[in-house]
């Protein structure tokens, strides 16, 4: 566990928290916006904001090749950064932590390279079907390359996964299973520990799409014993552009590079290159320096303001926010699961997703519509697509209840 | 009326519409008056493919002017296009090729034609475009 969590057992100052994001301050065709997209991307703090302006007004440099103070203080800046998310997730050490252009860039790199490495004809890869498409599309890649087959872990009609299922599909031809911690389309946190658990009972490595959870609980890959872990740097605060990948020391050093270039080479000749050590093996050309810097600022704004607390609130929130919606008739919820993070998605009667999320937009209430990269799910479910209210520690009762007055007149119209 | 005549005599409804609630009231109610494509014709060859909602648009060609039906599965995208639909139905080939759809932009739904949007209409104008080409092509 971090640091953070032994002085994190307060109550978070939701008001204060909102002081610090001025895009929460915006007005939207005349009215306050509510920002109920998180899950698609957070708003930026201050503190994250001031530390590009300041890498760009004070120390812009490249990392790691100046013998200058400018390109000493930006590599300096760029490895404490590396070492508070290294803190953040508790990796045994900070060469396990990758940074990579986002979750989907890290997916990638784990299902090409491990791929590369150790799938062969006839091996499997499993993945859940409730899983985004960037941990879908780069695992069918590589299983046509290697004519290794995909397998898909079914759900239950609350879309939680059939664990049942699992324990079939679990067997010594899987090579690796790749699931999402919290599902971004439903919200349902997934049973991690007993899937990870009975994998390494067979010597299977898990990677878990982290995207939709890192935000919102502790996370600690050492308790997990998560073999790697892909998350987004600007759904946690952060900016765009920048992500990680924590891969366990063992693995990372087996898997060949991903790509190649300035940065992630020991030595080059025509004749052959060796490869230079983790973390910068994966980190070829100049990496995101400001967004890696960046996001160390966006963690320490989450460590400051306490994981735990933020966890608290925001389940205070979605409970709040379930109720009310339950209560509206002829609303159903697409995905009921027991344990539930981040976001809820609904339908309205025959209402289409898209009209409803335009007659929300319109009472200034940002929410997401569609499949949410998440087709084949939205196949299993029969459905074009849901809307998905995502919340974050800033939103706050009074918002949930604006969604909700918004759902309502929007039902009006368009039943 | 003309192409332009009918675009402009929708601009003038829109001009009486002080919330953007009776707005969005006025463009539900043209879906209900789209002349609806024959279920027959509801086939994946019509579907025209937005992101978020779909359009089935058929064409019928009959004394040197075409005729659109259509449906939507969205109520807004189906008022949109029922709205395309009055301006471009009855016209002839050429007035349809050629035509300039500015109404859209005039009535402060833009954004329903932006790429980001792609709920169909784009690609449906496109269509209707397509169609009065190969129609034109025919008559020659």
């Amino acid at each position: 566990m971090t640091n953070s969590d032994a002085i994190t057992d307060h109550v978070l100052d939701v008001e204060k928290i909102r002081k610090d994001f001025p895009i929460l301050q915006t007005k939207v065709y005349g009215k306050p916006l509510v920002y109920f997209d998180n899950a698609a991307t957070t708003q930026k703090p201050l503190q994250v904001l001031q530390t590009l302006d300041k890498y760009y007004t004070e120390y812009n440099s490249n990392v790691h090749r100046g013998v200058h103070l400018l390109s000493q203080q930006a590599t300096e800046a760029y490895e404490v950064a590396r070492k508070k998310i290294a803190a953040f997730i508790n990796a045994k050490s900070d060469h396990e932590v990758i940074f990579t252009k986002g979750t989907t860039n890290s997916i990638n790199l784990v299902a090409y390279t491990y791929g590369r490495k150790f799938l062969k004809e006839g091996d499997e890869v499993l993945i859940s079907a409730m899983e985004h498409h960037s941990n879908i599309v780069p695992w069918q890649i590589i299983c046509e390359e290697k004519k290794a087959i995909l397998k898909v872990i079914p759900i239950n009609e609350k879309g939680e996964l059939r664990m049942d299922e699992f324990d079939k599909l679990l067997t010594p031809k899987v090579k690796i299973i790749a699931v999402t911690y919290v599902s971004n389309s439903l919200g349902t946190v997934n049973p991690v520990r007993e899937i990870i658990a009975k994998a390494h009972a067979l010597n299977i490595p898990v990677l878990l799409d982290g995207a939709q959870a890192v935000q919102h609980m502790p996370l600690d890959v050492q308790e997990l014993d998560v073999d790697f872990l892909a998350f987004s740097g600007h759904k946690m605060y952060g900016p765009t552009g920048i992500g990680i990948l924590y891969g366990k020391e063992k693995w990372l050093n087996e898997m060949p590079p991903y790509e190649g270039g300035g940065d992630m080479i020991s030595h080059v000749t025509f004749a052959k290159t060796t490869y230079n050590e983790l973390p910068f093996k994966f980190e070829a050309g100049t990496p995101d320096i400001s967004g890696a810097i960046a996001l160390g600022a966006a963690v320490d704004y989450i460590q400051q303001a306490g994981i735990h607390a933020i966890q608290q609130w925001e389940e205070e929130l979605i409970a709040y926010a379930y109720d009310k919606l339950a209560a509206i008739p002829s609303l159903r919820f697409i995905g009921d699961a027991k344990h539930r993070a981040g976001a809820i998605s609904f339908l309205a009667g025959n209402i289409h997703p898209f009209d409803m999320g335009e007659i929300l937009d319109k009472q200034s209430i940002a929410v997401r519509t569609g499949h949410h990269c998440t087709q084949p799910l939205m196949e299993i479910f029969n459905i074009p697509g849901t809307v998905r209210a995502s919340f974050s520690f800033y939103n706050t009762k009074a918002e949930v209840d604006e969604l909700v007055r918004a759902v309502e007149k929007a039902k009006r119209m368009l039943e | 009326m003309t192409i332009k005549e009918q675009q402009d005599s929708i601009i003038e409804e829109f001009s009486f519409f002080s919330g953007w609630d009776e707005k969005y009231e006025h463009i539900i109610q043209m879906g209900k008056d789209l002349p609806l494509i024959d279920p027959k014709y509801k086939t994946d060859e019509n579907l025209i493919r937005g992101c978020q909602s779909r359009v089935w648009l058929h064409a019928d060609y009959k004394g040197g002017k075409i005729y659109f039906t259509a449906d939507s599965d969205a109520v807004i995208t189906k008022g949109l296009v029922g709205m395309v639909v009055r301006v471009l139905s009855g016209q002839t080939p050429k007035d349809i090729a050629g035509a300039d759809i500015y109404f859209i932009d005039e009535i402060g739904l833009k954004s329903h034609l932006s790429i980001t949007r792609s709920n169909g209409l784009l690609s449906m104008l496109k269509q209707m475009k397509m169609y009065g080409v190969a129609y034109q092509a025919k008559e020659i």
